[in-house]
């Protein structure tokens, strides 16, 4: 937990260690990406490239008991949390060695012994289920608070407008987080959200909304730990929105025909890797130590894709059986 | 004095229910409008906020879908909430949180949490109440895995299927029903738990009447009646309506030869049809006639009460459908 920090607090070791995470999250999601294109896997994968510094950041200012409610696009929660590449991956692959078994995939994807209470497939979905658990939080009179991802799209939902209401009258522990990434699909938040920000609307439920950039991870680290902090003395709940962007598309195949490669190129310029790479630069590591970092991901990603592959699928008896407890 | 009983209201054995157990587990929470000093809507809730106060009676606004979502992450972090659903036709404003959260979790995560879950909610027409709060919704969650449905017929069982329903893990629709909640029954004195997977049998011999909610009464009445006639019901009140109990519902009609299905949701594609495919998929064998069904017409439910009353399924309706099994 890196609560209260200050960017002048944070020492080489942690923002090299920040670094490595946000290189994991992209490698896999690109290694990833590769296996679809060679249709290796089933289904769909919402990834995060280019956002990795909000999941970074975030969870990294949180406790690693405060917990977490993901969304469709929440592999790099995941991986931030910490858990197990292999055993994310395999989930993907719908491999028995799975988080889930092969039953949830990427969208149902949950890990309760590290507080990882799932991500959500359902657009907003995740918003009441986070609050309900600050509500469990709240009632246990536990000092741990919830975190809740969800996109610009997610603040359109019935959900978000009801939970955060809910959540400011009873002074709920949750941090709502937006990742704006500007687009809802292919729909531009410009045409869906009615307030210049997302975070305009915490104003409607008496509660601090905060915008800021989501491709520093420094800067989400300081605006988490601000937030949690007053979320965690049981000021009432907030909300932080993350500006950011994604690289990729929507999910796999989607042509990006929405948007101008113009403006991949703008936002390309403000990576939250090269912007790291920056400050690690400044503050000494060399480019020596930086490929060091890359090669050692690469490493392990392509241990984690060749175990996964390798792991057995469930039989019959795994698929049929299990639902009710 | 566990031996001895007495008369209570439907409402009341459900408000007993929920004040044992509230006393029994402090992992219990009751979640929904106008619960509080206002009692709910049907007064079932009446006197516990006295008893137990806001932190275990929480109120809410009028936000049926994330109140029943943050039940269900309360229930993934283990408190049990019961949620009242004021009518049942307004579940339908939940329904994203019950089919794709209660009902997949414990699946989807393999095992990694339970959803110990009440949703409570009267369904069913009682003199006007009209098309947005009348419906007996119960087919909604036929064919929704993962979800335990019950439909409690009077005062005793409600009872103690409620306090069942509150200590399972798995999420349950409990349907309480507007026309049963001011009827008495024989409640037992004490503690009782009743399963949520059995269907209950008043034995007879010559048609089977498979019923459930209010329409129990109803059946049991015409049984009653029919008794002097040298007609023979058996009525099985389903009570779980997910998962059903098939083998009561087989052996009984591998006793009567002869079935008739009433609800009061409509005909099609509920309760009732799923019933009936169950039937002619496992019991043709013995059929001496052609199953007959017996619901609400397939319209929204009518406001004026002559026009309900024409849409709702009856006892004469039964009467018929019994009389058509018995001289085909």
């Amino acid at each position: 937990m890196l609560a209260c920090l200050r960017a002048e607090s944070l020492t080489l070791e942690q923002l090299a260690a920040c670094f490595r995470r946000m290189l994991l999250i992209r490698e896999f999601e690109e290694v990833l990406g590769g296996l679809f294109t060679k249709n290796l896997l089933g289904g769909t994968s919402h990834f995060c490239i280019g956002q990795e510094a909000c999941s970074v950041g975030v969870v990294g200012a949180a406790r690693e008991t405060d917990w977490l409610v993901s969304n469709h696009r929440g592999h790099g929660h995941l991986l931030a949390r910490g858990l197990d590449p292999f055993r994310v991956m395999s989930e993907l692959m719908g491999r028995e060695t799975g988080y889930c078994g092969g039953r949830g995939g990427s969208q149902h994807m949950c890990a309760m012994d590290l507080c990882f209470l799932g991500t959500n497939g359902i657009t907003g979905g995740g918003i009441p289920i986070g609050t309900g658990a600050a509500w469990a939080l709240k009632y246990r009179e536990l000092d741990d608070i919830a975190i809740v991802f969800f996109g610009d799209g997610a603040s359109n939902q019935g959900t978000f407008h009801e939970s955060l209401n809910m959540a400011s009258l009873w002074k709920l522990p949750v941090l709502f987080v937006c990742e704006n990434n500007g687009y809802g699909m292919s729909n531009p938040t410009a045409q869906s959200v009615a307030t210049a920000k997302v975070a305009d609307r915490a104003a409607a439920y008496s509660m601090p909304g905060t915008t800021v950039d989501g491709m520093d991870v420094v800067t989400v680290l300081e605006a988490t730990a601000a937030m949690a902090e007053r979320v965690r003395a049981g000021e009432g709940p907030a909300l932080l929105e993350l500006m950011t962007y994604r690289f990729c598309g929507h999910s796999k195949n989607d042509p990006r025909v929405y948007r101008t490669r113009e403006e991949e190129r703008d936002w390309g310029e403000r990576d939250c890797l090269a912007v790291t790479a920056r400050m690690l630069a400044e503050r000494g590591l060399d480019d020596t130590a930086v490929q060091a970092l890359r090669d050692t991901v690469v490493a392990e990603m392509e241990d984690v894709v060749e175990r996964a592959l390798a792991a057995p699928v469930g039989d019959r008896d795994h698929a049929l059986g299990g639902v009710y407890a | 004095m566990p031996n001895e009983s007495r008369d209570v209201f439907y409402s009341k054995a459900v408000n007993e229910a929920l004040d044992e157990e509230l006393a029994h587990d402090p992992d219990v929470v009751l979640l929904g409008e106008d619960i509080g000093v206002y009692g709910g809507a049907f007064g079932v809730t009446r006197g516990l906020f006295e008893k137990y106060g806001p932190k275990r009676l929480q109120e809410t606004p009028i936000s049926e879908n994330s109140f029943v979502g943050m039940a269900v992450g309360a229930a993934m972090m283990g408190l049990k909430p019961v949620v009242e659903i004021m009518f049942m036709d307004f579940i339908a404003l939940a329904l994203d949180q019950i089919l794709n959260s209660a009902g997949k979790l414990h699946y989807m995560y393999n095992g990694q949490v339970t959803v110990p879950l009440v949703v409570r909610t009267p369904g069913g027409a009682k003199g006007g109440y009209g098309p947005s709060h009348s419906q007996m919704l119960s087919g909604l969650f036929v064919g929704v895995p993962g979800i335990k449905v019950v439909a409690p017929s009077d005062a005793r069982q409600v009872k103690g299927l409620l306090k069942s329903a509150i200590r399972d893990p798995n999420p349950v629709i409990f349907i309480e029903n507007k026309r049963l909640y001011p009827q008495r029954g024989v409640v037992p004195e004490g503690e009782y738990l009743l399963p949520l997977d059995r269907a209950v049998v008043t034995p007879g011999e010559n048609v089977t009447v498979v019923a459930y909610s209010a329409m129990v009464p109803v059946c049991l009445a015409l049984k009653e009646a029919l008794a002097p006639r040298g007609i023979s019901l058996e009525v099985v009140d389903l009570v779980s309506l997910q998962p059903l109990d098939r083998e009561t519902i087989f052996a009984s009609v591998r006793k009567t030869g002869r079935v008739v299905i009433v609800e009061e949701a409509c005909v099609t594609g509920g309760v009732g049809a799923e019933v009936s495919a169950l039937v002619a998929e496992h019991c043709l064998d013995v059929l001496e006639a052609p199953i007959r069904r017996v619901g609400a017409a397939d319209v929204p439910i009518p406001s004026a009460i002559e026009l309900e009353k024409a849409v709702l399924p009856s006892a004469d309706g039964v009467l018929r459908a019994v009389r058509d099994v018995l001289e085909w």
